[in-house]
């Protein structure tokens, strides 16, 4: 085993580029370990770990990025920096070569888009609140989708975003969409009538989706990060977004999306809600019904709901089939047939937070006890995230799993050592997969798991075992990465794809029920 | 209706703060969006964000560096007269050195430095030979202080002794003088540390043949203009740094007519004007006391955050800062230079940076302007396109453009100046400097030539320093 460290000198990348490097670099035959990242603390702890913190590499900066790599041989090593080497300075001499322009300061970047009016920001935690605080005062609409923001800043820059009238969304906002342009972590859906306020990132996605899905659309979709609700913020960015969606006249009825809020910000909210004169469909997942519906909202206890209500209130004719299917049926049949009497158990292995926290709630409405590393309720909870109990639901973008990586949207390949172990489990029955598409998302997040799972299927299928994989895929037609194509090859591995997330979960429940109706 | 309504009725038009995924995704959406390449402010650290913020809008010192900036640009160099340095120096005597950068002891200096003192005190006669100008040195005879407290400057060594004669500058618009020696040329010369009697005997000749001479013919002049020479030099493809091609002509057929007004026979006339003409480098010991007259008129004023001074000494690079102390430098250890090297020299035989000439890069001129010399990028390394981009990048880290200083191939934009320390914090952008490189030993001259940036120390310091003296006077 031969290594090497290297440090250059203030050379700054982004995190997400580095991550992403990181990864493809490991991936490489003969590497046994690589890091490539700033020099912050964390990282030459990583470093240190591993091993591979020299002296140079412990007096680096944050401004500096650390090069290491371990590999089988020198031939390996060298054309593996050479590779690194490559991919960080390809994307200069393009830079270069290309007629646009790349900004080194707010106010470069400001001449060259004077007009500029929304500022995304994807900067470290820590610097986050200075550089929202800096566009705002730019007259800038700003997103955030750095987290590690404290709350009180969090709370300032939202106070001053009110103030100014501006869009504060998040910290840890990833999906919105704004005159039709989708910002971060979004879906490409048809433009509508149906404006959405949410406090969750693969909520607002599903949401959309769905709403695509049933051959409406989206005016706008506010993200206001998942701590909006929060009582020492609160929903001051639900409120602005829900204000402003009723002086919109693209808009002509008003969704909202959020795990329940404190008691105290949801009167707040419901009360905003009693004043307004479009339908408003109040989707706040297991959220308290009563008081909802008492303030003029239509309730909605998962995200599909979401989106049917708001469908529904936009266009009453519109007829919703709710029914699950004979082919439905007949499926969850065969499949329960092909199971042995160990497998019980479904094990969901989500990348989108909301569709795992919306897969628990309509699997407890199934009569199910799952456990989740999203649950709220103390019965729900998992003591171990890497090993699952009974039926279980793991958010795998939690942050737990992606401490020094990237999100699993991003990076969908860090599941699979995880559906390789969850499908060999003989408790395992169903596995329960998501997969999102559109803007942000991986270029081809099936292809990213195909391998894994085709090579483990094949295994059970050698030992005479079968697992039920069923997967979802939160995705429009018309996203970037082609539909049809992620499904198909999907399909081809005998794996279910289901219309909904909670299609995926009521076939999830039937196959792992004793009796299927 | 709220700025949210208004944004929904506008084209979205995003500045992407942070990765580049999102603006490629951006892109595809066909939705205009500008990339800001984010790094950490002031490289991470949380004090110095902390105390950006607290002065980054802070009126006090918007209103001082509009003044230090007014002051500099408003400043009027001329050459009024050359005289020995005790005559005109403050603070000079017999027995005291000057040389380039901030403050450094005997012990600590580079070689290039200790051979040009070596070669001083025996060109003022204080000691026979090296040996004894060493032991005169050691036992504490002689005093040394940095030029740049002594309105003086000198370009690499910067060594200045009493019996030198230097160029007297006068700023006519504040009234105040600077002050530097001749340019001696290329090859085996004092700035380089080189000290043998060749080096000697010119500086002599200098001091007994040229200076007189120079003093007849200003003395019938009304000062020659040297903001209007270098003004009109930045236009002739001169940074007035490391080119003075052009400023040198100019100043040549300024000053020609009054040598010729003068009682020296022609072969005194010849030698004395051909001095001057097979150095294009002369300028450069004007331009350097010009720019100097108008930092340090700048100099001084409360609250205001702009570099007055960067200079080097061979082993630390220095600061000083307006709103700060007269005698306050910034240090840190200065850099090795990146470029170009003579034929048969390594990075390995290289000093690091070394001098007074960055007084130029200071002023705004230099480095700051060599996008208007494409000339230059051939003897510092790179592509005219890097040196437009490094002018264009220095008006990130500026407070003013100097109109009377334009650059042709900005479309005669006036030169970034007037360096504020908030900037070159907050956006990690160093100052750019083109620049000799010496030789790591004494006297054998240059090597080559190249860029170079301050320490950020150096900015980080002044920054802190800048907090502590003013946060509670302006909170």
């Amino acid at each position: 085993m031969i290594s090497k460290v290297m440090i250059e000198k203030n050379a700054y990348h982004d995190s997400v580029t580095l991550m992403s490097l990181s990864g493809k670099v490991l991936g490489v035959e003969g590497v046994e370990e690589a890091v490539v990242s700033m020099a912050t603390g964390m990282n030459k702890e990583l470093l240190d770990n591993i091993h591979l913190l020299t002296d140079e590499a412990k007096e680096a900066t944050e401004n500096d990025l650390i090069i290491a790599v371990k590999a089988v041989s020198e031939e390996v090593l060298e054309e593996t920096l050479q590779f690194i080497d490559d991919a960080l300075n390809k994307k200069k001499s393009s830079k270069k070569s290309g007629q646009e322009q790349t900004a080194e300061t707010l106010n470069k970047a400001l001449d060259y888009l004077p007009d500029a009016n929304m500022a995304i920001i994807s900067v470290p935690g820590e610097y986050a609140a200075r550089e929202a605080r800096l566009a705002l005062n730019k007259g800038l609409h700003v997103m955030m989708f750095s987290d590690n923001v404290t709350i009180e800043d969090e709370r300032k820059l939202k106070e001053l975003g009110r103030e100014k009238g501006l869009l504060v969304m998040g910290p840890d906002c990833g999906t919105a969409m704004i005159n039709q342009t989708g910002l971060c972590f979004a879906n490409n859906v048809k433009q509508g009538e149906i404006g959405l306020v949410a406090a969750s990132g693969t909520g607002l996605q599903e949401v959309a989706v769905q709403i695509d899905r049933l051959g409406y659309g989206v005016s706008q979709a506010i993200g206001t990060g998942g701590r909006d609700l929060h009582k020492d913020i609160g929903g001051i960015m639900m409120l602005e977004g829900l204000r402003a969606l009723d002086a919109d006249e693209q808009t002509k009825v008003i969704a909202l999306i959020s795990k329940p809020p404190a008691k105290e910000v949801q009167d707040k909210i419901l009360e905003e809600v009693s004043k307004i004169n479009k339908p408003v469909v109040v989707g706040f997942l297991d959220g308290d019904q009563v008081a909802v519906e008492q303030s003029g909202a239509v309730f909605a206890p998962t995200l599909i709901e979401t989106a049917r209500q708001a469908v529904k209130a936009l266009d009453s004719s519109v007829t919703l089939d709710k029914e699950i299917s004979e082919t439905l049926v007949n499926y969850a049949q065969n499949e329960q047939a092909s199971l042995q009497d160990k497998q019980q158990y479904i094990r969901g292995l989500f990348c989108g937070g909301t569709l795992t926290s919306e897969a628990l709630s309509i699997l407890r409405s199934e009569g199910l006890a799952v456990k989740s590393n999203v649950a709220k309720k103390a019965e729900e909870k998992l003591d171990n995230i890497h090993e699952s109990v009974g039926h279980t639901l793991l958010d795998m973008g939690d942050d737990d799993f992606t401490k020094g990586k990237p999100h699993p949207m991003i990076e969908p390949s860090l599941r699979n050592d995880r559906i390789r172990e969850e499908l060999l489990n003989e408790e395992t029955a169903v596995l329960l997969l998501d997969f999102e598409l559109g803007y942000g998302s991986h270029e081809d997040p099936v292809g990213e798991s195909i391998a894994t799972l085709s090579e483990t299927l094949s295994e059970l299928k050698n030992q005479g075992r079968h697992v039920s994989v069923i997967a979802y895929m939160c995705a429009t037609k018309q996203d970037k990465q082609g539909y049809q194509n992620q499904v198909d090859r999907l399909s081809a591995l005998g794996i279910y794809v289901a219309a909904s997330n909670e299609e995926a979960s009521k076939l999830a429940a039937m196959i792992t029920s004793k009796e299927v109706k | 209706m709220s700025q949210i309504n208004t944004l929904f009725s506008q084209p979205l038009k995003v500045i992407n703060i942070g990765t580049s995924t999102f603006k490629k995704d951006l892109d595809l959406q066909q939705t205009e969006a500008v990339q800001y390449d984010w790094r950490p402010p002031a490289g991470g650290n949380l004090e110095l964000i902390e105390a950006l913020d607290r002065f980054m809008e802070d009126p006090k010192v918007q209103a001082a560096n509009e003044e230090a900036i007014k002051r500099i640009k408003d400043a009027h160099p001329f050459l009024i007269d050359i005289d020995h340095a005790k005559n005109v120096i403050p603070g000079m005597h017999e027995k005291k050195i000057l040389h380039s950068g901030p403050p450094i002891a005997w012990e600590n200096m580079c070689g290039p430095v200790k051979g040009a003192i070596i070669g001083a005190v025996m060109y003022e006669g204080l000691a026979e030979d090296e040996a004894a100008a060493i032991q005169l040195i050691e036992k504490g005879e002689i005093e040394f202080g940095p030029a740049n407290e002594h309105q003086a400057v000198g370009p690499m060594a910067g060594i200045i002794s009493p019996s030198m004669p230097v160029h007297v500058i006068e700023n006519r618009t504040h009234g105040n003088r600077a002050y530097c020696t001749v340019n001696e040329g290329l090859g085996k010369v004092l700035r380089f540390g080189a000290n043998s009697k060749e080096v000697l005997d010119r500086l002599k000749w200098i001091e007994t043949v040229f200076a007189p001479a120079l003093r007849k013919a200003l003395a019938i002049t009304d000062g020659i203009d040297l903001k209007s020479i270098t003004s009109q030099a930045l236009h002739m493809g001169d940074e007035c740094h490391n080119r003075n091609k052009a400023a040198t002509s100019l100043f040549y057929r300024e000053i020609i007519d009054y040598f010729l007004q003068t009682d020296l026979t022609a072969d005194e006339l010849r030698e004395v004007v051909g001095f001057i003409k097979n150095n294009e480098h002369y300028f450069l010991n004007l331009s350097m006391p010009a720019s100097k007259s108008a930092l340090d008129a700048a100099h001084g004023i409360p609250h205001s955050t702009v570099v007055t001074t960067m200079a080097r000494n061979g082993v630390e690079f220095g600061i000083r800062v307006s709103g700060l102390g007269e005698k306050e430098w910034f240090t840190a250890p200065a850099n090795f230079v990146k470029g170009l090297f003579f034929p048969g020299y390594t990075e390995d035989d290289a000093a690091p940076d070394l001098g007074d000439s960055t007084i130029t890069e200071t002023m705004g001129i230099g480095g700051f302007a060599m996008g208007g010399s494409p000339a230059i990028v051939q003897f510092v390394g790179g592509d005219v396109e890097d040196a437009i981009a490094y002018s264009e990048q220095m008006y990130e880290i500026t407070v003013g453009e100097n109109t009377n200083y334009s650059i042709p191939t900005l479309n005669f934009r006036g030169g970034a100046f007037g360096i504020d320390i908030r900037k070159v914090i907050e956006t990690n952008i160093l100052p750019v400097i083109n620049t000799g490189m010496a030789h790591k030993e004494a006297g054998v001259g240059q090597v080559g030539a190249g860029i170079v940036h301050p320490p950020k120390a150096c900015f980080d310091q002044a920054m802190i320093r800048f907090k502590e003296l003013y946060e509670e006077e302006t909170s």
